[in-house]
């Protein structure tokens, strides 16, 4: 039948999408005097390889997981939140200060990292309002507004890294004094991974898929996002909807920078928001934007990046081969997609 | 500060401003026929390693900028192609690929770092490096800094003087009046935004063969370049003129801030290095912000001649782009 | 130069635009081109422009048969045209406008083609400064500097379509001498309009199109009956018709004024009672849908005032107007009116506005299911909207609509339909008039202005009628007004 017929052609170009991919990155290994089969060996074997490396993955998926929730909200509203890194950044800010304030005060640390880990919340939040704001009320396109934004979280960080917040003598980028252990994300037991990260990380992507797919405010938002103009007409206020959005991505990605610092790395470091927010916004575009695969893609990309860890290890490679990787997928569905369109309308017509 | 290292630093000034110069000017040229190209962050980066690349194992300077530019055509007929024939969001196929080159830079390019290779030397013009302050200034500089002088007064030149840049204009301005004058719109698309793509390829060996030369994998100091090229590019208003003074404007903003170090003992070094970043972005601000519904209103609200007087202001400021610009065309 | 179409046979889908039309039209003539809306006129005139290949039929200019496959090659072959909405480059000088596309070497030659520029303005009585920018001129200047380019590019046969749309009276006595003058250097000229009084009074002969075919010709001088007969065609069918509501006053202008950048609809008094139906007629572009906009908060009138039941919401926000009961139903089903990407069920939910957090996915299905039988809507409830043909959709937007409803204004609710999906919208419509709902509507078909509206209102080039008695006007009475005929 013409649908069975149709669905199996999606699968075949989508399909045909990995198969490119896989191949350009294998190509871009030989170019580079690499042997293939060896580098992705060795990065299967270093996300999977042990009980400690999937755990490594999984404290990347956290992070990765929180960003691409909270942009699967934007997204569907139709906006290009490149701010999020910004996001994650002023999030482990806010986290920062947050502890530094209260470390020395008679609050248990139970209570002084969930503070803290709220105010991540809420500086995400904040700046997401910004690029919100400024998009709004500036007519400045959410890209370019993100983008200034992500400029000066970054300078904000090492402002704070190198300034009041140095550690003690020179500052360096190393970054701030290390948190003592009591105000760490408790871990488990030998590894690496909080489980209270998994359980934020999980909780924000559940929240979000029964946002988007359950709620009265995800459909209209939906709606926002597919026809601002017709939305409008039907009663929904959509510029309310727009900031709202940004307000959920921004808390969500606030929780990212909020994890990295009790969970990861307990201190503010220069790079803090490690480029999550750019994967986040490469998984979303890959899933096309539906919240229970972009679970698992998730999953994979963090397991890419830290099987990567092993290249320059074992094969003196650079580890950035998962963002090729990555990176060659999104484009080669992004292009196949298209092509597959192309044919379809050139059999209609 | 005396005379002497004023004048050497605002040098300096013109001889950073000149990758941007040529990014900012190859994207004002694809933007013009309507293609947003966001993939020039990363371009930038392949493009200094690659050329980088090439020169060392050439040992041929001409050759690495060929590479240079090379894929920075590359990269932007993959732009062309997705968006163009394949009907794909510009937006998203350009963020892919700012993204993915800048990864492949860095992983090919992982070999090659503090490698060091050919340089660019400075070629101080006869008679005209001998002016009095002038000369240093403009003209004792290495032939890309002579190229980026051309390359404004030559795209201005013709996009707003010449028969061919009045199409240009049209393309951009309205598709389907432009078809309508005999201009192939897609062909015409292709065209300028592979080259621009090229002259984006230009900015890369400019900076790894020349200002900052070699290659240091992720502290290159390159990135963000491109994002500035594209927020220029909106500042300019389109117009490699003005865009060059933006250019000219970030550079001097990177100079003060290594300048003004001493002087500000208070705000880490690492700051004042980044802070022209979000500064010329915020300055897109200043010429969106006329468009606004509550300044309107706000305007709306006082006396004649001061509003007459803001209006004036804002209008000057504000910069539409190409009305085409990102919008699909097809013939029917 | 003469100009003959031969059978050109054009198909846009499943809509055959032109019908097998065949034309002559001999050079140092001005022929006249009418029809209705959709009748087929701006197809035909875009095939012999270059600007839409037809599907089969011939071209043959000045005796030799002419392949014009592009803008560019009418150009060439001497065909140039004048779009409705002068296809121009606002922002850029008249002297650029006036130089994009013509061959020559790499520089402009600004300085000689200014002069040239003047010299043909003032041949023809054009006062257009070269150095002014497109943006500032108006719209009958935009036309002259068009027309101007067209003639330096040497076309021998000039379409103009709808060219008085917008602009004075002195520019168009202005532009009917231009054409009057280039018919006597020999020059075919097709003139494009609705308006009857302008063709008869320009035009040597007329062709009058209608749903594709050509109907007729005349030749001068002419009998309007007989035009408008040709126009609109005679079929009336006056069946029953839904006694008029007589309930209290819904909605009320009084002195509105509506604007927007070409056009001006002044001074409209009006009173709409429960249960009434309102049709405004007229050819698309003359105000009703400025008029329809302020009815609904969509855009604010530059004066007077919208009261709607006891309430004066001139200037509010449109969402205001919805509260009290307004809906608008625009014409462009998917780009306005539905949310592509969304199914029929996501839409009835979205439509019923629940104060709830969660969606009852089950209770949304049910609703679906009901509305989609209740609608005859052929579809499921899972079926994405830009998958359903034009009339479920229609029937979609209906099924959408809020109940109860004070006022609905809708912009050709049967557009593009069949008759027996028409025929079933307007009965469920009138359901709703049945239980007090106003409405007014734009539409283009005569009929169904007549047989279902209380009372008419006739746009004409930003004037309003006075309220015409529906049951009381016949066909061709409502055509001519609508040609502007007795529009003073």
């Amino acid at each position: 039948m013409q649908r069975e017929s149709s669905r199996l052609i999606d699968l075949g170009f989508r399909f045909s999408a990995i198969i490119l991919a896989l191949l350009f990155t294998t190509l871009v290994l030989l170019v580079a005097g690499a042997p293939p089969i060896e580098a992705f060996r060795h990065i299967i074997l270093g996300s999977v390889g042990s009980v400690g490396k999937i755990s490594d993955v999984l404290v990347a998926w956290v992070p990765l997981l929180l960003a691409t929730a909270g942009l699967l909200v934007t997204f569907s509203a139709g906006l290009w939140n490149i701010g999020i890194e910004g996001q994650i950044t002023l999030g482990a800010i806010f986290t920062t200060g947050a502890l530094r304030a209260l470390q020395a005060s008679s609050l248990p640390p139970a209570a002084s990292i969930a503070v803290a880990v709220l105010a991540g919340a809420v500086g995400g939040a904040l700046w997401a309002l910004l690029a919100g704001a400024l998009k709004t009320y500036g007519g400045v396109n959410e890209i370019f507004g993100g983008l200034g934004l992500d400029f000066v979280a970054t300078a904000l960080t090492l402002w704070l890294i190198f300034g009041p917040w140095k550690r003690p003598g020179v500052g360096s980028m190393s970054g701030t004094e290390p948190f003592d252990v009591t105000l760490w994300l408790p871990l488990f037991p030998g590894l690496r991974l909080s489980p209270w990260a998994l359980v934020i990380g999980l909780g924000g992507i559940v929240v979000v898929y029964l946002l988007l797919q359950g709620t009265y405010f995800g459909l209209k938002l939906k709606a926002v996002g597919r026809n601002h103009r017709a939305a409008f007409l039907s009663g929904i206020p959509t510029s309310r909807y727009m900031m709202l959005s940004f307000l959920i991505c921004g808390s969500l990605a606030g929780l990212a920078g909020a994890v990295q610092v009790t969970a990861v790395y307990h201190r503010l470091i220069p790079s803090i928001s490690s480029g999550y927010g750019w994967l986040g916004l490469l998984v979303s575009m890959l899933v096309n934007f539906q919240v229970v695969p972009a679970a698992f893609v998730a999953f994979f990309f963090a397991a890419l990046n830290i099987g990567s860890i092993q290249l320059p290890i074992v094969l003196k490679l650079d580890s950035t081969l998962s963002g090729v990787l990555q990176g060659s997928l999104v484009l080669f569905v992004l292009a196949m997609e298209g092509a597959r369109r192309r044919l379809v309308r050139l059999r209609e017509g | 500060m005396d005379l002497a290292a004023i004048i050497i630093g605002l040098a300096g000034v013109m001889a950073t401003a000149a990758p941007v110069i040529f990014a900012t000017v190859g994207e004002t040229l694809s933007e013009r026929s309507g293609v947003i190209n966001l993939s020039v962050n990363g371009t930038i980066i392949l493009s200094a390693m690659t050329s980088f690349a090439v020169a060392v194992s050439t040992e041929s300077l001409f050759l690495g900028f060929v590479a240079g530019m090379i894929v920075g055509a590359l990269v932007a007929l993959i732009v062309a192609f997705t968006s163009l024939t394949l009907h794909q969001s510009q937006v998203a196929v350009g963020f892919v690929l700012t993204l993915t080159t800048a990864s492949l830079a860095y992983f090919l390019g992982n070999p090659i770092m503090g490698l060091s290779g050919p340089r660019v030397r400075s070629l101080p013009l006869p008679l005209l490096s001998e002016i009095p302050i002038l000369g240093p200034l403009f003209f004792q500089h290495t032939p890309l800094v002579y190229l980026s002088y051309l390359l404004i007064a030559g795209a201005w030149f013709w996009i707003f003087k010449t028969r061919p840049g009045l199409m240009l204009q049209g393309v951009g301005e309205r598709p389907a009046a432009a078809f309508a004058r005999g201009g192939n719109v897609r062909r015409l698309r292709y065209f300028y935004t592979i080259l621009g793509g090229a002259l984006v390829g230009l900015a890369g060996p400019t900076y790894s063969l020349g200002v900052k030369a070699g290659w240091k994998g992720t502290i290159s100091g390159l990135d963000g370049i491109g994002w500035i090229a594209l927020a220029l590019t909106i500042f300019g208003g389109w117009d490699p003129l003005r865009a060059a003074l933006g250019a000219y404007l970030f550079a001097l903003l990177q100079w003060l801030g290594l300048v003004l170090q001493p002087s500000l003992p208070g705000i880490p070094s690492q700051v004042l290095q980044v802070a022209p970043f979000p500064l010329m972005i915020l300055t897109l601000l200043l010429v969106t912000i006329g468009n606004a519904d509550w300044v309107s209103r706000t305007l709306a609200g006082l006396p004649e001649d001061a509003r007459r007087l803001v209006t004036r202001g804002l209008r000057s400021l504000y910069v539409s782009p190409p009305a085409g610009l990102g919008t699909p065309f097809e013939k029917e | 130069m003469d100009v003959e179409l031969k059978n050109i046979q054009k198909w846009f889908g499943p809509v055959h635009a032109n019908d097998g039309i065949s034309l002559k039209v001999e050079a140092g003539t001005i022929q006249g081109i009418l029809g209705e809306n959709g009748a087929g006129k701006s197809t035909l005139m875009k095939v012999l422009s270059g600007f839409i290949d037809a599907d089969s039929g011939e071209i043959v200019l000045g005796g030799k048969s002419a392949r014009i496959g592009s803008p560019a090659d009418a150009i060439r072959h001497g065909v140039g045209m004048l779009h409705q909405d002068p296809l121009d480059f606002p922002p850029m000088q008249v002297i650029d406008d006036f130089l994009i596309g013509a061959d020559g070497s790499i520089l402009p030659g600004r300085s000689s083609a200014r002069r040239e520029f003047i010299e043909l303005a003032e041949r023809f009585g054009f006062s257009i400064d070269p150095n002014n920018y497109v943006s500032s001129l108006t719209v009958g200047e935009r036309q002259q500097l068009e027309i101007l380019r067209l003639l330096w590019l040497g076309v021998n046969v000039l379409i103009l379509d709808e060219p008085t749309t917008g602009i004075s009276a002195p520019q168009r006595v202005k532009l009917f001498g231009t054409l009057h003058l280039l018919a006597e250097q020999g020059k075919a000229i097709l003139f494009v309009s609705h308006k009857l009084e302008e063709v008869e009074g320009l035009c040597s002969r007329v062709a009058v199109l209608r749903r594709g075919k050509l109907v007729g010709e005349a030749k001068a001088p002419y009998r309007t009956s007989e035009l408008v007969e040709m126009m609109f065609g005679k079929e009336v069918s006056l069946a029953d018709r839904a006694p008029a509501g007589e309930g209290e006053p819904v909605i009320e202008l009084r002195g509105l004024a509506v604007e927007d950048f070409k056009l001006s609809v002044r001074g409209v008094d009006f009173q709409l009672k429960a249960g009434e139906t309102l049709g405004l007629a007229g050819m698309e572009g003359s105000g009703q849908r400025l008029l329809l906009q302020a009815c609904a908060g969509l855009i604010r009138p530059v004066a007077g005032q919208v009261i709607v039941g006891a309430h004066d919401l001139t200037g509010r926000h449109y969402h205001n107007f919805m509260q009290r009961g307004v809906s608008y139903m625009p014409a462009s089903r998917l780009e306005e009116g539905l949310i592509s990407g969304l199914t029929l069920a996501e839409h009835f939910i979205l439509g019923q506005n629940i104060r709830r957090t969660f969606v009852d996915w089950r209770a949304g299905l049910d609703l679906a299911n009901q509305r989609i039988a209740e609608f005859s809507i052929r579809g499921t409830p899972t079926t994405r909207v830009e998958a359903l043909s034009g009339g479920n959709q229609q029937r979609a937007m209906l099924a959408l609509l809020k109940t109860p409803l004070k006022l609905l204004l809708m912009e050709h609710p049967t557009r593009g339909l069949d008759i027996e999906s028409a025929i079933w919208i307007w009965g469920k419509l009138k359901e709703r008039c049945q239980l007090g709902t106003a409405i007014i509507f734009i539409s283009s078909d005569l009929d169904e202005l007549l047989h279902y509206s209380d009372r008419i209102l006739v746009f004409f080039g930003g004037m309003v009628s006075r309220p015409l008695d529906a049951s009381a006007t016949t066909v061709e009475q409502l055509g001519e007004l609508i040609g502007g005929v007795g529009l003073n």
